[in-house]
């Protein structure tokens, strides 16, 4: 009886363990590539549509084509596009980035839904996953452990970007572009070719979190697929304070959240787990609740982000 | 490199229909301290924008070391050593100095070996005329600090011939000394030109060689610095023709406190007090000036007072009365305020010169009959005040966001010291980036309400101003004032000590 008890507890925790790298990935490329365009001064709030068309575009292509890789890399084309587009929408000075980013949520999303009609049943080749579980013999480890190599694409690409940010000219360029346009003009710096670089680059990021969803099991498309994360993404930028780093840590913690109500409802927790599915939801509340304070903003943020001209 | 020598000859530059140069002459030699000055808009900033390459030149020759040059390219000005320090500043501000001042280096490699910028930056810092940490922030450091790494950065660069845009107008008297008497010293070794803009003549005369006036895009006149004085600078500025009022203060002494602000406390954007228990007295027929560093607590105060900004502890009244800071309360208790940047803090920027004008009456007679508006009323009243105070252009039709800054601030200053009688008037910065001859107006009508018997309040970053006007002088530093002395005995050094906070205990 105790042991079934210490069973089911340390299935739980294997359950959120694994849930929180499975769950992650799409958190990862999404705040990482939002990231990345809010270092530039640009907001792109659009990345909920992204997310669907990257989600949409990599089934498509992998189930006609029969590659997931090629459906991955048509997904990081279609959100660069995205990305483009809401780059050059809001590159006249009169153009709010907040409003052209929630347009480009309802037309990502539409555009997703419309082409996706097609193809709600069936399922896509898949991308491999890496085993690292064969040791063990218990099955429940050997399932936690099979990972998907977009995970560790998700954490290099963290490092990556700080590496970007502290060391290269570029990186130190679109920090400029950021903090203050005036002054990056005034020393040679093209802001707007800068922010329309990252934002297209960010949107071609966020995509691949997309092509996650659908390209790892169960790989099924669905309307609701993704549940608002490429909104909560957003805000995980604002929490982990514009950090690549801690973007990586706030992914890995989102993940878990998200992976509490079904490891409960698979450990038999039947009735409180629609509670915790809401756990990301809430979690994002209570984070800006935390971040944000009553007066002024939030520090580390873009001294000129979202202020175009 | 030997700095160069730089000529313009007969420039003329047009925006649309307005001449801003208008036939310039100016020559600097290699390893000389050229001062520039003239009244705003005058075209010294023009000039030198016309030198480095960002605005083009229409007419006239730029010859650097004899031979023609075409500005067109501040790029290509770096590389011939010109360079300048704006008057705003170019720096990013989340970034530290180390990769401020490694950002723009010409060859700057994709992937940045710190050590490498760092022992490069070392190098350079033996020979450098100031030394900062650079590890610190920019956003860390006083506007003092600031100016000195815009400075630092363009010798980074090679700079040789060097522009400064006013640089002083944000320092305390005893930065901008330090830092001209280090571009000084640059320039007796012969490793730099300066061309230095300002309004003040005391920098001209104790660090220049050589200065040329401009007057309406023209050059006035050059002269060597040992052979001119500042009475005729001024004349060459003006124009002979013109000469300024003064309005000369009464000499009877202040007589009782009429505004008294008494353990203030309130907390600044941030939300951490910026005013600790700030009190103060001003008596009817005084000025009192408020000294101090920008972003001591003096923005929050003037705020408070006009009723932008809640404070949660404190009394501030009028004649011993509570003041409320609304309407009502301010039209009983005669208090006007004239605050900074006007435009944003005390007009409605849309709205025409005579509806902004008519702000604080526009709800009674004669502009208000039975709950209307009377248009007439409130365009002949504005008209007449906008003669008064010599608005230019003189339209009450106008949207006040058209005027020019210093035309804005008269247009308030008309409002605030139109008719009524005046208890208490509160001035923040009323001169700030304005010329001589309108800064000479305001603080002339500063002095006649003084004169009439108003408890004024002046609150200034300019030192002179405050010497010149205040019958006491209070500094102000982080949000307490540490120092007081009368008009008799103000010394600017002491003054200068406390504002920069080195006077603690």
């Amino acid at each position: 009886m105790q042991a079934d008890v210490a069973m089911e507890e340390w299935g739980v925790v294997l359950g959120v363990a694994a849930g929180a790298v499975r769950g992650s990935i799409p958190y990862l490329f999404v705040s990482l590539g939002e990231c990345l365009t809010e270092k530039s001064g640009k907001i792109n709030l659009g990345m909920e549509g992204v997310l669907l068309m990257g989600a949409m575009t990599a089934f498509a292509v992998s189930d006609q084509s029969g590659s997931p890789w090629l459906g991955l890399l048509a997904a990081a084309i279609v959100g660069a596009m995205l990305g483009a587009v809401h780059a050059g929408l809001t590159r006249f000075p009169k153009v709010n980035d907040v409003a052209a980013g929630i347009a480009m949520i309802l037309f990502g999303s539409g555009l997703a839904f419309f082409f996706g009609k097609q193809f709600v049943a069936p399922m896509a080749p898949q991308l491999p996953l890496i085993d690292l579980g064969s040791w063990s013999a218990s099955p429940a480890i050997h399932s936690a452990l099979r990972i998907s190599p977009l995970f560790f694409c998700g954490i290099a690409l963290g490092f990556a970007l700080h590496f970007v940010f502290q060391r290269t000219r570029w990186g130190l360029r679109v920090r400029a572009a950021g903090d203050d346009p005036l002054a990056a003009r005034s020393i040679g710096i093209p802001v707007d070719r800068i922010r329309m670089t990252a934002t297209v680059a960010g949107a071609g990021l966020a995509a691949v979190g997309g092509a996650h969803m659908t390209l790892y099991f169960p790989g099924i498309w669905s309307e609701g697929i993704s549940g608002g994360q490429g909104l909560m993404a957003v805000a995980l930028v604002i929490f982990a304070r514009w950090n690549p780093l801690r973007c990586v840590a706030a992914a890995l913690l989102f993940g878990g959240a998200q992976a509490l109500g079904p490891s409960l409802q698979a450990a038999g927790q039947a009735g409180y787990y629609h509670l915790f599915n809401a756990s990301p939801y809430v979690l994002t509340l209570a984070l800006m609740a935390l971040t944000c304070s009553r007066h002024g903003g939030v520090s580390g943020a873009p001294g000129a982000l979202g202020r175009n001209g | 490199m030997r700095p160069p020598s730089i000529e313009v000859r007969g420039i003329r530059k047009r925006f649309g229909g307005v001449r801003a140069l208008d036939g310039v002459d100016l020559r600097v030699e290699p390893g000389e301290f050229h001062a520039l000055v003239g009244e705003n808009g005058a075209g010294k900033s023009t000039l030198a924008k016309c030198m480095l390459g960002i605005n083009a030149i229409d007419e006239g020759n730029m010859l650097v070391d004899g031979t023609l040059w075409s500005a067109g390219d501040p790029r290509l000005a770096r590389q011939h050593g010109i360079g300048m320090v704006f008057q705003h500043f170019t720096l990013i501000p989340s970034m530290t100095i180390a990769e401020n001042l490694s950002l723009p280096r010409p060859g700057l490699p994709a992937i940045i070996r710190w050590k490498e910028e760092r022992e490069r930056l070392r190098a350079f810092f033996a020979n450098a005329p100031f030394q900062v940490d650079l590890d610190a922030r920019i956003s860390e450091l006083s506007a003092g600090q600031k100016q000195k790494v815009e400075i630092l950065k363009e010798l980074y660069l090679g700079t040789k011939f060097l522009m400064l845009d006013e640089p002083t107008s944000v320092l305390t008297p005893d930065e901008a000394e330090e830092v001209l008497i280090r571009l000084r010293a640059m320039v007796n070794r012969g490793d730099l030109s300066v061309l230095l803009i300002t309004h003040k003549f005391r920098e001209v005369m104790k660090y220049a060689d050589r200065v040329t006036v401009l007057r309406k895009g023209r050059t006035a006149g050059a002269r060597s610095v040992s052979a001119t004085c500042p009475e005729e600078l001024a004349g060459m500025m003006m124009g002979e023709t013109r000469t300024i009022e003064v309005v000369e203060r009464d000499a009877k002494v202040g007589g009782p406190v009429v505004f008294a602000v008494a353990g203030l406390r309130t907390r600044g954007d941030k939300g951490v007090d910026v005013l600790h228990d700030l009190s103060l007295e001003v008596r009817a027929g005084e000025i009192l000036g408020v000294a101090g560093i920008s972003g001591n607590g003096q923005r929050e105060l003037v705020e408070v007072i006009a009723g932008q900004r809640p404070y949660h502890q404190g009394r501030i009244s009028v004649n011993g009365e509570r003041y409320v800071p609304e309407r009502e309360c301010m039209q009983r208790l005669g208090i006007y305020v004239l605050p900074e940047v006007p435009l944003r803090n005390a007009a409605v920027p849309g709205m025409t010169v005579a509806e902004n004008i008519a702000l604080r009456q526009f709800d009674r007679p004669p502009f208000t009959h039975n709950g209307l508006l009377s248009y007439a009323a409130i365009r002949r009243a504005g008209a007449e005040l906008i003669n008064r105070f010599s608005v230019s252009p003189p339209s009450p039709d106008l949207p006040i966001e058209t005027l020019s800054g210093g035309n804005v601030q008269r247009a308030i200053l008309a409002r605030e010291l139109g008719g009524q009688e005046i208890r208490v008037l509160v001035a923040a910065n009323p001169c700030f980036g304005l010329d001589f001859g309108a800064a000479a107006f305001i603080h002339n009508r500063l002095v006649d309400a003084r004169n009439r018997g108003a408890a004024v309040l002046l609150i200034s970053e300019d030192l002179d101003e405050l010497l010149d006007l205040a019958d006491r002088i209070v500094v102000m530093s982080a949000g307490r004032i540490v120092h007081e002395s009368i008009r008799s005995q103000a010394d600017q050094v002491e003054i200068g000590r406390h504002m920069a906070g080195h006077a603690a205990g």
